[in-house]
């Protein structure tokens, strides 16, 4: 009997890596970007950095030596190969704060993007599973994150709870949540429409077990784009927290911090701020193209995100 | 109808409110979506609920699955009200009754394989042990006639014939008494609608289990539905055993909806009613019959008195003011 029907599609199932790195050849129109190769490469030597800090950098990011205060890195004259990116104001190796700098900004990345991304996965399934008054009070608290001004609240947070890592990810927390609830109810709205939702509950599925086992696994993809492209949201967020003052206290090394010492003397040694905030500039640029591109690959739908 | 039908709808009836307004909403109206519809449903027997997109099919079907509330009127299940389950009686009541939808590309989970797909209501209702369940996975496939090995598969390595019968398999699988099947083959290829046809009834005939098949295809009624219901613009207008329906089609609207069918033979034509016009809004359905409007037979009566179900011969009834001659 299964003569008259359409042959079924290839048994084989494609892995979530041959789907990334393959484009396919019957599902999708060749259109789909090339795989960024420039952007992994560079996500991957930081977080390499990151791991490996200790064994990479060539100096003690803390220790100072001033001596060796505000040299050039090495290209230029006066430069010494003892410090390839040349030291800061206190004669600490810029090259090493650097490698330990990835440490913070990553590790902050990836705490914030838990957290807060949890947060507003929740409430996003929540609120648009549920729906009625749950929805409207979830959907009022979201704009009102949205209305508050992140900064000044980071500021407050810093003042309240003194500094740290705990108040810098709490603070980039409450601000990733919104979006993401909202980008995610949106989704759930639209999959509670379909079949397969009414017939879990015709089968005799709880509200908790639908939105556990039918809506959670469909709106993955989804929530994987808005991490990818909410990390560069992170690192500029950690970066400016702790320019201002508000997140990891001094001395440990972070990229933002790092541009803050080494704003007054711009004129003079340009390479304090600005080899940090190339640093930044590549990582964001790198996460946000890598971003760009597994929506496109997972689903062409987010375009407008 | 015999004493004791599984399935017994009496009078019921789903008002949508439709508002205006969002802080301080304001109802304007209700668009009587089912207004007054009664029917039963015999043990291992098949209903074919009738008529034309917006007619009320598909709520009558949502409010039998509870997935709806009705407004007002009852269904019970072997003589219980289904409406105040709570709890283990409902989740009791949601093993009895189950559904197979029309779109079979929306009504399967794209992350689940399809051995849990069909294993949900079995896995909800704590059946058994993970051993017994894949036994019972193993037989349904078996018995839609897909393999057992395709259980490990996804819902997209399937066709929509085979999707179809993954569906029917997962309703199957606790041994319900009624199915719901909304629309059951008209997303298939007419080529494998016959087989989905086929295998629905040697099921019946295996399981003895009862269908309400919703369908807007007469030719799909006509193979499968011992009864048949017409329905008009939430109410219902004719109402017979199939074979009588068939035989004898009295309600303009049920002509009309015949006509609308290609026949192969041309022998034994009944008169050609081509309808004009759209349907009535249901938020603002015309008075008295509510066919009137577009009823090539029409009187000065039926605007103004609503026809009630009589009786035309036996099991035979129809809602229409032609038939008011014979019986006063």
């Amino acid at each position: 009997m299964a003569i008259a029907e359409r042959p079924p599609p290839s048994a084989e199932r494609r892995s979530l890596w041959r789907v990334l790195l393959w484009p396919s050849r019957n599902t999708r129109p060749r259109r789909t970007a090339r795989v960024p190769w420039v952007p992994i490469a560079i996500i991957s030597v930081i977080i390499i950095m990151a791991i490996f800090a200790p064994v990479l950098a060539p100096h003690s990011p803390i220790d100072q030596t001033l001596r060796d205060k505000l040299l050039p890195p090495v290209w230029m004259e006066g430069g010494s190969t003892r410090y390839l990116l040349g030291t800061d104001a206190f004669g600490r190796d810029i090259l090493s704060r650097l490698i330990y700098g990835a440490r913070v900004s990553l590790l902050v990345a990836l705490l914030a993007l838990t957290a807060g991304g949890g947060i507003g996965l929740t409430v996003g399934i929540v609120s648009g599973y549920l729906g009625g008054a749950v929805d409207a009070v979830l959907m009022r608290l979201v704009d009102a994150a949205f209305t508050f001004p992140a900064i000044l609240f980071a500021l407050l947070l810093a003042v309240t709870m003194g500094q740290g890592l705990g108040t810098l990810v709490i603070a980039i927390s409450l601000l990733l949540w919104a979006p993401f609830a909202r980008v995610i109810r949106g989704e759930v709205l639209a999959l509670r429409q379909r079949d397969f939702v009414a017939l879990a509950k015709v089968r005799g599925c709880s509200a908790a077990r639908i939105m556990l086992t039918h809506i959670l696994p469909n709106v993955l993809n989804t929530f994987m784009v808005l991490v990818t492209l909410n990390i560069g949201v992170v690192i500029i967020a950690e970066a400016t927290l702790s320019f201002l003052g508000a997140g990891v206290p001094p001395p440990t090394p972070t990229w933002g911090l790092m541009i803050s010492e080494g704003r007054g003397r711009i004129a003079d040694a340009w390479w304090v701020a600005l080899i940090p905030g190339i640093a930044i500039t590549l990582l964001v640029l790198s996460v946000n193209l890598f971003g760009d591109w597994l929506r496109d690959r997972l689903d062409p739908r987010l375009r407008q995100l | 109808m015999s004493a004791a039908p599984l399935l017994r709808v009496e009078g019921l009836k789903k008002h949508f409110p439709f508002g205006k307004g969002i802080l301080f909403a304001r109802i304007l109206g209700h668009i009587k979506a089912v207004d007054d519809v009664s029917f039963e449903i015999e043990a291992g027997k098949t209903l074919g609920l009738v008529g034309e997109s917006g007619c009320g099919k598909t709520t009558t079907s949502r409010m039998i699955l509870n997935l709806e509330e009705p407004t007002e009127g009852r269904i019970l299940l072997d003589d219980e009200p289904i409406h105040d389950l709570q709890g283990a009686a409902l989740r009791a009541y949601r093993a009895k009754v189950q559904a197979v939808f029309q779109d079979p590309w929306s009504s399967l989970n794209p992350r689940m394989k399809v051995g849990r797909i069909i294993a949900e209501s079995l896995i909800v209702n704590g059946w058994g042990d993970a051993a017994k369940v894949a036994a019972r996975v193993r037989e349904l496939l078996l018995q839609v006639g897909l393999r057992p090995e395709q259980a490990e598969q996804y819902p997209h390595e399937f066709s929509g014939g085979q999707r179809q019968r993954v569906a029917l398999a997962a309703a199957l699988a606790s041994r319900p008494r009624l199915i719901v099947l909304d629309e059951p083959v008209s997303a298939l290829d007419v080529s494998i609608r016959a087989q989905m046809m086929n295998l629905l009834k040697d099921i019946q005939a295996q399981d003895n289990v009862a269908y309400l098949l919703v369908a807007h295809d007469l030719a799909t009624v006509r193979h499968m539905a011992d009864h048949t219901v017409v329905m008009y613009l939430g109410k219902v207008v004719e109402k017979a055993p199939t074979a009588a329906l068939f035989a004898d089609v009295r309600h303009p609207y049920t002509k009309a909806l015949f006509s609308a069918v290609l026949v192969a033979s041309p022998v034994g034509q009944q008169e050609e009613i081509e309808l004009r016009g759209e349907v009535p809004s249901p938020l603002n359905p015309p008075s008295g019959c509510r066919f009137h409007t577009r009823c090539p037979y029409v009187m000065p009566r039926c605007s103004q008195q609503e026809p009630a179900l009589r009786e035309v011969s036996p099991g035979h009834t129809v809602a229409c003011h032609l038939f008011d001659a014979t019986s006063p």
